[in-house]
């Protein structure tokens, strides 16, 4: 504690205390998965990782359906012009820090239904995209790798949060 | 042994075993389905990560009531382990989950309602069994000091076996298992969005999470006093009962809130209150 005042120390117990805030995000993202008009084959996907073959609740995943409970919005699908709000009002009630995960082509950027007439495009329209997951579908090993960069993420928000940096919505 | 020792003992232990038991029991429900699971700590990661979130509310009152529902759930527990008198065990323990369901009923979510009314549903189909164990342990000890329940000497259980299986099937709802686990579950993921806990977030459903831990340390208190002060016995008891319970937690669907109640009311009349009424002529 004596060496507390000089500066190298201070650093060091900074990093050792956002090593452990990180470690403890980074074992318990819970997610909650929005289906933005997919042909619910990047869902049925997204399914799949919950199952026993991929069990990510091995790494602490937890499908919560509860924004307030959620660290991570996976979104599967173009927005299109209904359901714009529906986005915009589950990621508002998402606590901080949060991150958003686009699954699928049609999530990134609407993929062959761009051009259509209901469509706004790519999540990236609506909210603040984090991570983006092409394919279509899109398999449960990229998902579950775009997950995993998302937590990366995560712990950045939450060092900027302690930092006193708010997240521009 | 000091009450307040005991009491103290009860407050920084009751977490460290509650997130073993937890975890432990992911891991089964894991292997049951064929999965690896989470590792054993993952309640305390969830929990520790909930206090680093931002917590959003609506009204603050909420924070109020989840807050005194932790404190009475802890001070029951407490008053319990310190050898206190069980009918307060019970007031407080009952007081504890009203303020939990006012603390749903604060915010306007009609999910929120829904497992609030669900959760009242819970506590009616559990009281009167939590009564009836009291009563039964009365008439065996002699005494309503949970102290003197601990040092009896033999088993409580030869006399209350009825009284045990009620409260062994009571407890599904407590550890909010299926087929009871109406109010909020952790399986869950799209019904009712997540019941009770719906509204709260960040420390608030911290706090519940916590006092669910100190809640499974009460139950197992109460089937610790069957055992007396056969402690061995008590043990393998708990682990059995566990066991069973995620096992059936595992091979049934959520039943009716109706099927849920009269089953529950059936059970305690059949079982604990025959077995009370049994004693009572013995």
């Amino acid at each position: 504690m004596v060496c507390y005042t000089r500066p190298w120390c201070r650093e060091y117990l900074r990093t050792l205390i956002n090593v452990i805030i990180m470690t403890y995000l980074q074992k318990s993202p819970w997610i909650i998965h929005y289906d933005a008009s997919s042909c619910n084959g990047c869902d049925i996907e997204v399914l799949a990782c919950l199952t026993p073959l991929y069990d990510v609740e091995r790494f602490g995943i937890i499908n919560t359906g509860n924004p307030k409970h959620a660290d991570i919005f996976v979104i599967t699908g173009g927005v299109n012009e209904l359901n714009k709000e529906v986005v915009r009002n589950i990621y508002e009630q998402m606590p901080h820090p949060k991150v958003v995960v686009a699954i699928g082509i049609c999530a990134c950027s609407g993929g062959v239904f761009r051009e259509c007439y209901n469509i706004s495009g790519g999540v990236a329209t609506v909210i603040p995209v984090d991570v983006y997951v092409p394919g279509c579908a899109a398999r449960p090993e990229s998902i579950i790798d775009g997950i995993v960069q998302a937590l990366g993420i995560l712990e950045q928000k939450k060092l900027g949060m302690k930092a006193g940096v708010e997240e521009a919505v | 042994m000091n009450p307040f020792i005991a009491a103290g003992i009860f407050i920084i232990l009751a977490p460290i075993i509650g997130i073993l038991i937890a975890g432990t029991d992911r891991i089964i429900t894991a292997r049951m389905q064929g999965r690896v699971g989470p590792p054993i700590l993952q309640p305390w990661y969830d929990i520790r990560k909930l206090f680093e979130k931002r917590q959003v509310a609506v009204w603050g009152a909420q924070n109020f009531f989840i807050f005194c529902y932790l404190i009475f759930m802890i001070f029951s527990g407490a008053l319990f382990y310190a050898g206190g008198d069980i009918l307060l065990v019970i007031f407080a323990f009952t007081l504890a989950h009203v303020f939990m369901i006012l603390g749903c009923y604060v915010s306007f979510s009609p999910y929120a309602h829904v497992g609030a009314e669900r959760e009242l549903i819970q506590l009616m189909a559990v009281e009167p069994m939590i009564i009836i164990t009291a009563i039964g342990l009365y008439q065996v000890n002699g005494s309503f000091y949970v102290g003197d329940m601990l040092n009896h000497p033999g088993l409580p259980v030869v006399l209350l076996p009825g009284a045990l299986l009620g409260f062994i099937f009571i407890l599904t709802f407590k550890l909010r298992k299926s087929p009871f686990d109406l109010a909020s579950s952790h399986h869950a993921h799209q019904e009712l969005v997540k019941g009770s806990t719906t509204e709260f977030s960040g420390y608030t459903l911290a706090m519940i999470e916590l006092s669910h831990l100190y809640e499974l340390i009460v139950m197992l208190g109460f089937v610790w006093l069957f055992f007396g002060d056969n402690l061995i016995l008590c043990v393998i008891a708990i682990i059995v009962i566990l066991f069973l319970e995620i096992l059936i937690d595992n091979c049934t669907s959520r039943v009716r809130w109706q099927d849920a109640l009269s089953s529950s009311w059936f059970v305690t009349l059949a079982l604990g209150a025959g077995n009370i009424f049994v004693l009572s002529l013995m």
